[in-house]
Order: C-alpha cells, then sequence, then structure tokens
C-alpha cells in the first residue's frame, strides 16, 4: 500500500470518510463493554467504596488527554517539517478532542474529589498538570481561529504545539515539585491500594474505546476542514454535487 | 567605477502564488542576468510586492522556486540575503531615530557597516543636506521615502536590488536622481527588478518586462 | 556579525531611552499590581510575609507580559522587521540581541525595584537577595518565553489578549521555581536548588527560544 498516495486531502477525504464510521462503531461497542466492566463487574473497593468507579472514565481520558498533545505535536511537525498541507488539518482535528478529555479529565477528577477529600477542587499536582494543558489545547486552539491564512495557521499552530511538548515535561515535574514542597503526598488517583484485575482490564477497555472514539472524531472533524479549506478545488466541488 | 564581482542570475522557475482565495499568478518564469532591468507592472493588487517578496525569500511561494546563482534561495538564506538590497512599501524607518542612524543601522544590519561620512554623504545625493541629524518623525513623506533610497548609495557592492515603488511620494527631482543612481548600479553589472506606476527611463543594458495580469 | 548584534542592542536601547514613558509604565504597572494584593487581603504581617514572593513573582510574569506587545510589533509596522529577516546576520541571532535589549528595557527594572517592594511586604532582609537574584535570572527566561509567543502572534487581531493565553501556561515553571526560591530560603532549605534550576532552564530557553521566535517571525511575516 502505498502510504503518500494518501498525503493529499483529495485522496484522503474519501478514505477517511470510509474509516470514519467503522471506528465510531467501534468505539461505541469498547466504551459500552468497559463501563459494564467497571460498574457492573468491577468489585467495590474496600475503602473508597463505589466512588471510585470515576476513574474507569477518569484515568483513560486523562491517558489521552496527554497523548493527544503529543498525536498532534506529531502531526504539526510533520507539516512544518515537510510543508505537507494534510499534517497541518490533522493537527487541528485532534485538538478538540484532546482538549474535550483534558476536561473530562479534569470534570471526573473533581466528582471523584469531593467525596473522597471532601472538596471539588485539590491543587494535586495530576489535576494542576491537567489543567495547564487545558490551557496549552486552549492557546493552540485560540492561536489557530485568529490567523486567517490557514497556512500560516497551521504553521503558527506547530510552533507552539512543539515548544509545548518541549514545555510539557518542565511543567509536570515542577508542578509535582511545587506540590510536594506544600503539601505532603495526597492520595494519588491510580494508587489505589490493590488494583483488582478486573478494574485494570476495564480501564484498559475503556482506554480502547475512547481512542477509537478520538480517531473516528479527528477523522470527521478533518474531513470538515479538507472540505472548507479545499472549497475552491474541483474535488470538493464534484463532491458536492454528488451529494447535492 | 568599478565592477561588482561574482554576480549570479536570479532565475525564477515556476512560481504559482495564491494568497487566501484568490490566485495572484501562475507559471510564472523568469531569468534575470547580470545588468538587466526587470520592471514588473500590473494594477493594484496584482501580486507585484507578492512577486518581489517572493523574490527575496520573505514569502513562500505556493508552488516554484526562486534560485540566485542555481541554488534555491530558501537553502542559501543569509548567502542570498547578504547581495541583496531591498526596499519595501515600507520605508523601514524608526520614527525615534535620526536619519543618520536609521542609515547606520540599516547597513550594518545588511552586514556592509558605513562612516558618517559616507552616510552625509548619500543623504546629500538625495537632497537631504541638513536633515541629517533630525529625526525621521519630523521628515515629509517624500522625504522619508528619499531616507529610505539612500540606502541604494550606500549599497554599491551588492549585485541584486529589489524595489518595491521606489518613486512614490517622490518629487520630479529626486526620482531623477534614483533613476540615475538604478542606471548607475545596472551599469556596474548588478539586477535590478522594480515594479511603478511611472514609465521610468532608465538605461539597461537589457530591460525586461512582466505583465501581471496577463498571466 | 557582532557589530550587528551590538548595533541591533544599541538601537533598541537608544529607542527605549527616547521612548522611555514605555520602559516606565511597565514598572509602574509591576509596583501597582505588588501594592494591590495588601490592600485585597489585608494588611496582616505574618500573611503578608508569606506571600511575598508569590505575589512578587506574578505581579513580574504579568508585568513582563504587558511588555511583550512591543518586542516586535513596532519593528513590523515601520517594516525595519523585514530588513532583520533580510540581513546578513542569522535570524536567530538578531532575535536573541533583542530579547536581550528587552530583558534589559523590562526585566532588569523589575529585578532592582523588587527589593524594596518585598520591604513592604516586610519580608525578612537576609533572605532578599535570593527573592531579587531569582528574579534575576528568571525574567530572562520570561522573555525569552515571550518572544516566542509575541513572535507567534504579531500582527494578530486581539493579539495581546492571545499572547497571554499562549505563554502564561508556558511561564509555570519559572514562576514555581522562582517563587519557591524564596520561599525555600525562609523555611531554612536555603534557595540555592531553585537558583540552579531556574540557571539551566535560563541556559536551555537561551538555547532554543531565539531560533523558534526566528521561525515563528518567518512564518509570521509571509
Amino acid at each position: 500500500m502505498n502510504w503518500f498516495k494518501y498525503s493529499s486531502p483529495q485522496t484522503f477525504f474519501p478514505l477517511a470518510g470510509k474509516l470514519a464510521p467503522w471506528f465510531g462503531v467501534l468505539a461505541a461497542i469498547t466504551c459500552a463493554a468497559g463501563l459494564y466492566l467497571g460498574f457492573f463487574v468491577a468489585p467495590t473497593d474496600a475503602q473508597q467504596g463505589d466512588a471510585y468507579r470515576i476513574i474507569f472514565i477518569h484515568v483513560p481520558a486523562a491517558w489521552m488527554s496527554m497523548f493527544l498533545y503529543l498525536v498532534m505535536a506529531f502531526w504539526a511537525g510533520l507539516g512544518l517539517a515537510f510543508n505537507t498541507r494534510l499534517s497541518g488539518m490533522m493537527a487541528s482535528a485532534v485538538a478538540p478532542t484532546g482538549a474535550l478529555f483534558t476536561f473530562l479529565a479534569l470534570w471526573t477528577g473533581s466528582l471523584w474529589g469531593k467525596p473522597t477529600w471532601g472538596t471539588w477542587w485539590v491543587w494535586d499536582a495530576r489535576l494542576t498538570s491537567e489543567l495547564i494543558l487545558l490551557f496549552l489545547y486552549f492557546g493552540f486552539m485560540a492561536l489557530q481561529a485568529a490567523i486567517d491564512d490557514p497556512r500560516r495557521a497551521d504553521k503558527a499552530g506547530a510552533v507552539l504545539a512543539l515548544v509545548g511538548v518541549v514545555n510539557i515535561p518542565i511543567i509536570y515535574f515542577s508542578v509535582k515539585w511545587w506540590n510536594t514542597l506544600h503539601q505532603g503526598a495526597s492520595v494519588s488517583l491510580t494508587k489505589a491500594p490493590t488494583m483488582a484485575a478486573t478494574m485494570l482490564t476495564g480501564m484498559a477497555v475503556m482506554a480502547f474505546g475512547f481512542w477509537f472514539y478520538s480517531i473516528a472524531a479527528a477523522l470527521t472533524r478533518a474531513r470538515c476542514i479538507m472540505l472548507e479549506r479545499e472549497r475552491a478545488s474541483e474535488w470538493v466541488g464534484d463532491y458536492a454535487r454528488r451529494s447535492a | 567605477m568599478g565592477k561588482i564581482a561574482g554576480t549570479s542570475s536570479l532565475q525564477a522557475v515556476d512560481l504559482h502564488c495564491v494568497r487566501g482565495e484568490r490566485k495572484l499568478f501562475g507559471a510564472l518564469n523568469f531569468t534575470l542576468r547580470s545588468g538587466e532591468l526587470l520592471r514588473i507592472a500590473g494594477a493594484n493588487g496584482s501580486g507585484k510586492t507578492s512577486l518581489l517578496r517572493i523574490a527575496c525569500g520573505l514569502l513562500e511561494p505556493t508552488r516554484g522556486e526562486v534560485r540566485w546563482g542555481g541554488k534555491d534561495i530558501r537553502r542559501l538564506q543569509e548567502e542570498f540575503w547578504r547581495q541583496l538590497v531591498y526596499v519595501g512599501h515600507a520605508n523601514s524607518i524608526k520614527d525615534d531615530l535620526t536619519a543618520t542612524e536609521n542609515l547606520h543601522v540599516a547597513c550594518t544590519l545588511a552586514g556592509v557597516p558605513r562612516q558618517a561620512a559616507q552616510i552625509g554623504e548619500a543623504l546629500r545625493r538625495l537632497g537631504l543636506a541638513g536633515c541629517e541629524n533630525l529625526p525621521a518623525r519630523v521628515l515629509s513623506q517624500g522625504q522619508r521615502r528619499r531616507v529610505a533610497l539612500a540606502r541604494l548609495a550606500l549599497s554599491k557592492g551588492a549585485p541584486l536590488w529589489i524595489l518595491d515603488e521606489p518613486f512614490a511620494a517622490l518629487d520630479a527631482a529626486a526620482v531623477e536622481h534614483v533613476q540615475d543612481l538604478i542606471a548607475e548600479q545596472l551599469s556596474r553589472g548588478a539586477a535590478v527588478i522594480l515594479t511603478t506606476h511611472l514609465e521610468a527611463r532608465i538605461t539597461a543594458a537589457a530591460a525586461l518586462r512582466i505583465d501581471l495580469e496577463a498571466t | 556579525m557582532l557589530a550587528a548584534l551590538r548595533c541591533v542592542i544599541y538601537r533598541d536601547l537608544l529607542l527605549a531611552v527616547r521612548r522611555s514613558s514605555d520602559v516606565l509604565t511597565v514598572l509602574l504597572f509591576f509596583v501597582i499590581v505588588v501594592s494591590l494584593f495588601p490592600l485585597g487581603v489585608g494588611p496582616d504581617p505574618a500573611l503578608l510575609r508569606t506571600i511575598a514572593p508569590g505575589v512578587i513573582w506574578v505581579a513580574a510574569l504579568l508585568a513582563s507580559m504587558l511588555a511583550l506587545n512591543r518586542m516586535f510589533a513596532s519593528d513590523h509596522a515601520d517594516g525595519t522587521l523585514e530588513q532583520m529577516l533580510l540581513g546578513a546576520t542569522p535570524l536567530g541571532m538578531t532575535v536573541a540581541a533583542k530579547i536581550l535589549a528587552h530583558w534589559v528595557i523590562s526585566g532588569l527594572p523589575l529585578v532592582l525595584i523588587s527589593p524594596v517592594l518585598a520591604l513592604q511586604f516586610d519580608f525578612p532582609r537576609e533572605f532578599l537577595w535570593t527573592l531579587t537574584l531569582s528574579l534575576a535570572f528568571g525574567t530572562p527566561v520570561l522573555s525569552l518565553i515571550g518572544a516566542i509567543g509575541a513572535a507567534l502572534t504579531l500582527g494578530l487581531r486581539g493579539a495581546g489578549a492571545l499572547l497571554s493565553l499562549l505563554v502564561l501556561p508556558l511561564y509555570v515553571p519559572v514562576l514555581i521555581i522562582g517563587a519557591g526560591a524564596a520561599d525555600a530560603a525562609v523555611s531554612g532549605l536555603g534557595g540555592q536548588a531553585q537558583l540552579l534550576l531556574l540557571g539551566a532552564l535560563l541556559v536551555f530557553a537561551g538555547a532554543f527560544a531565539p531560533w523558534a521566535a526566528a521561525v515563528a517571525l518567518r512564518i509570521s511575516t509571509e
């Protein structure tokens, strides 16, 4: 299979259209299975009761939020290095999904914090880094939204994403350090005393579900971006006539 | 008046330029050799400035490349820019600096530092005697343009000049001076690209013309 | 090449001297923001002493961000930036020179006045030097990171607000380590570790930020 064939929007568009629904279906199935495992099969935690079950969403969402930033930076860097149109579109398509998962991780973290710590928000190292990650996503999207010329938007976003990637480890370690200085080590979300095998399976299945969802969402969004940016081109005209 | 050593030719290969939604020009080819003058004509918005910015390496063409001495200018970077003098739409003058200071900074950045005496001489040549130490803010529009163009009188060693509307805001006498400067530079073996609405009378070994509406 | 870099620094400093009100505005902003905190949280000396490093650092962050807009904007408007892009010196070096000049204009005054502000907060005098040193190491990092943001937002509408959204999250490590230095000194741990870390950040940012900003400038001026 010649991968370069799919590096132009014109050929990638139909492929993305074919793949997106399949990943959507896969996402629905795995998420349903993961939630079932998490909410019905996994045992109740001895210390935290049923409140802990939020981690089946929280932990995979947190994984995805960080991973998607890397994916976004990877596409952005590729676009900057090889000047391909598609890479920039993929980076812009991934960003909102990444922000969504970051927000989800924060929200579920806060929901989990109320029964566990007795407060909605704790300046825990992970939560704080996650909050800063959300700001980084917002910055990327705001910068791209402020630039009219898509080519400049792609390149500027790419520089920002790469600077962000270099900074994320520094931010994470500084926040962690700050956290240990200012308060004793807090209960960590992932450090549940004994992780039952079913819990781990549940989280892994959910992570796959989020994976498939991210791919489906990114492909669908990329298709919209392609149509919008290439609206002057012939193939979009053909597509519009066929689907009209 | 010595010839400039080691001049190269500027070559545009299959240049395309799309700005926003608009296609400005496509499949543009030209070769500009030593001593040749290229005049780019076209109505407002036809892409003259974009073409000049592409030729400088400020703007990346949508497709195609510009070569200097056979090498892509995006590869050459500073090596190309050291040989180039670009006078753009903006005068590139700081309001808070004097005419002399402005030229001093411009020449140093271009890698050819000049003494105050040389700068004064260049300013006098463009009819700015007495304005050397005035802040640029108090100069008129035409006088600022002259300060910007005085750089030409200080860049006789540069094998390529790219001038965007050099005669804008100039009076007849100043237009005459600048035309003389360009003709001298051409006779020295440099290549010059310019856009202008005036029918400039510049003697050159060969004068090329690109009409952007025609492409 | 050194002549060109010297020339850029000299030019920016000269412009700042001729437009000294700009420099003063940033400094006054810093002083006012710091002075607002006691009005907001109350004049309890014990509380003020604890929050002093954090307040001064946050204010320094905001003040240096306020000054960022000017780093490239006026050069962009009058076309002198184009001449730098087409200069004989590699753009990264020119940008580094501009950042240095920008720090001298907008960062150094903050560093110099910070001990006075810290005294307003009754901050222990023997630790003043740690606070000042942390700002001396930290504020150049802010200018370096900020330069990338300033270059990316060059010429955009609403560039100021956007710039803060881009740059402030990236400032977090500097803030944590910088404010941590004085905190650690007060609590008896000594601030050397933090100061060394800030120094490391400065070296790291100094090596990479000018090049990233140069790439961003080329993108923004197309």
